[in-house]
């Protein structure tokens, strides 16, 4: 059973302990950010490299989400 | 400020075999990692863990880390190093601390480092790139192991380098349909490579279980994606043309895993003033780079895998302690020579560079695309017209890719070589540790 609960651009979602905040947007369907030209843009990289991840976590701008562990009760947001 | 005798950078396979040596024979270790664990890439650990053996040297690895009393600090990314005042004296690190409400700079000062920082994949643009679906093939592995579902979900995995095949068989254990493995190797280059493998047995049985794993989705050698395509604007991967030289046809997909294997992450290491030879870090026979009292071992030393890595990170993390290490030295160079067989074996072949079109997007960061890049003559140039490579990443990506495409090679590395928030640089002491901030607060409390 999924342990952790958070909520990704407003919805909620239950996710596995141990998920990142990256894994958990794609499973959303929620990109992490959009670019300077207006795409969508999810994780590329996967290992803290890229920078396409960088979304919104509980209101603190750029955070890595591939290195980051959803928590319960966070609140992410695509970067806009 | 931390200090200890010996820092490792890195908490990959070759991280861990250092911090473990190291503090085995008595040393103290600290290990840092910007992940929340160690493990690195090919040892990151899964949510939920895929049923395979390949895990039990990880957790071997591991466990003997654990007990070598080394001290393992995830979430914390060096950002920036300053030199030795005297060639004995201490060097000191600048490490981000990353949790969930923010991050703070902390300073490390150390008698020995360790650089183990791995390697990144290789990005070759082409139109589609950029779509949501498309991802590095690590990088969707590494988002798998974290907890993204693919079960029955079709993935092309594309590019070039042994990965593939490694990252294809463990989709397919995630319960993913992989539709095909396509490999932009010809096999007559791929041939003098698998041939050379008869004097390393365990690689074959390696290739040999990931290719049984793999039953039914087809390998294909001397194929390759020309252009990924979405359903419409702002949506999702759909299906991805490839090209085997000869003709194009595209195969519907949901996600594309694309890599074009590896480059060093030597920047922490060009940016200590460290020595390359041929875009490496230059080591001797006990990984000591140019500079005193810094080593560096695994993929920034050349790109030669797991088993390397464990050998130049044991053979490090013994030299800190001033122990010799003759026989695993040999060990340490046929690893080597299995590094120049691979490079050769997965060279890119000429149509690769010819993908990108005049739009297609070169950096992501600042969504640059390849045409604004003609008529610059070079990354400064190009920096100051365009901001290629500019972004948060620093071009790690785009940098690779403009590499291969426009033979730029990089101009400088200056720190901070990660992007560090201007409160972390501002508001934190960065001779502070953990427990003195804590005593310090409660000090300005008590002030208060």
């Amino acid at each position: 059973m999924p342990d952790i609960r958070l909520f990704i651009n407003g919805n909620e979602m239950r996710v596995k302990s141990g998920t990142t905040v990256a894994a958990a947007m794609l499973q959303a369907n929620a990109p992490c950010r959009t670019s300077v030209s207006g795409e969508p843009r999810t994780a590329l990289c996967g290992m803290g490299i890229c920078f396409e991840c960088r979304a919104v976590v509980d209101g603190v701008t750029h955070r890595p989400a591939c290195q980051m562990l959803c928590a319960d009760g966070m609140i992410v947001e695509t970067a806009r | 400020m931390t200090q200890t005798q010996v820092l490792v950078v890195g908490a990959g396979p070759a991280g861990i075999a250092a911090a473990a040596a190291a503090a085995e024979q008595g040393c103290e270790v600290v290990l840092l990692d910007d992940n929340a664990g160690p493990g690195g890439q090919i040892w990151r650990a899964g949510v939920p863990e895929a049923k395979s053996g390949e895990y039990a040297a990880r957790d071997r690895a591991l466990a003997r880390l654990q007990r070598s009393g080394a001290t393992i600090l995830g979430g914390h990314r060096v950002f920036d190093a300053h030199a030795r005042l005297a060639p004995d004296g201490a060097g000191t690190l600048l490490a981000l601390r990353q949790d969930r409400t923010g991050a703070t700079a902390v300073r490390f000062a150390y008698q020995h480092a360790i650089l183990a920082t791995g390697a990144r994949e290789r990005f070759l643009p082409f139109p589609g790139w950029t779509l949501p679906g498309v991802f590095g093939a690590g990088g969707l592995q590494a988002l798998v192991k974290g907890g993204f579902a693919v079960e029955g979900k079709r993935v092309l995995v594309a590019g070039t380098g042994p990965l593939l095949l490694a990252v294809a068989a463990h989709l397919k254990a995630y319960g993913a349909h992989v539709i095909a493995v396509a490999e932009q190797a010809s096999l007559a280059q791929l041939a003098p490579f698998a041939a050379s493998l008869w004097s390393n047995p365990a690689k074959i049985w390696q290739g040999l279980g990931y290719r049984a794993a793999l039953a039914g989705a087809p390998y294909r050698t001397g194929c390759w994606p020309v252009a990924a395509t979405a359903a419409g604007e702002g949506s999702f991967l759909e299906s991805v043309t490839l090209s085997d030289g000869k003709r194009t046809w595209q195969e519907p997909c949901d996600l594309l895993a694309c890599g074009f294997h590896l480059v060093p992450n030597t920047e922490l290491a060009v940016l200590m003033g460290c020595e390359l030879a041929g875009g490496f870090v230059k080591v001797d026979r006990q990984q000591r780079t140019s500079l005193p009292g810094v080593f560096c071992v695994g993929e920034p030393t050349g790109i030669a895998g797991l088993e390397a890595a464990l050998v130049q990170g044991e053979i490090a993390g013994l030299a800190c302690a001033g122990q010799a290490s003759k026989a695993l030295e040999k060990q340490a160079a046929a690893e080597r020579a299995f590094a120049s067989r691979l490079e050769r074996a997965f060279a890119l072949r000429p149509e690769l560079l010819k993908l990108a079109s005049a739009n297609t997007i070169i950096c992501r960061c600042e969504d640059v695309p390849f045409g604004s890049l003609a008529g610059h003559s070079g990354w400064t140039d190009a920096k100051l017209q365009t901001r290629c490579g500019m972004g948060p990443c620093q071009g790690r990506v785009c940098g690779p890719a403009v590499e291969a495409l426009l033979g730029w090679t990089p101009v400088s590395v200056r720190p901070p070589i990660f992007p560090v928030p201007l409160s972390a640089l501002c508001l934190s002491d960065d001779s502070l540790t953990a427990d003195d901030e804590l005593k310090q607060s409660e000090l300005l409390k008590e002030n208060a």
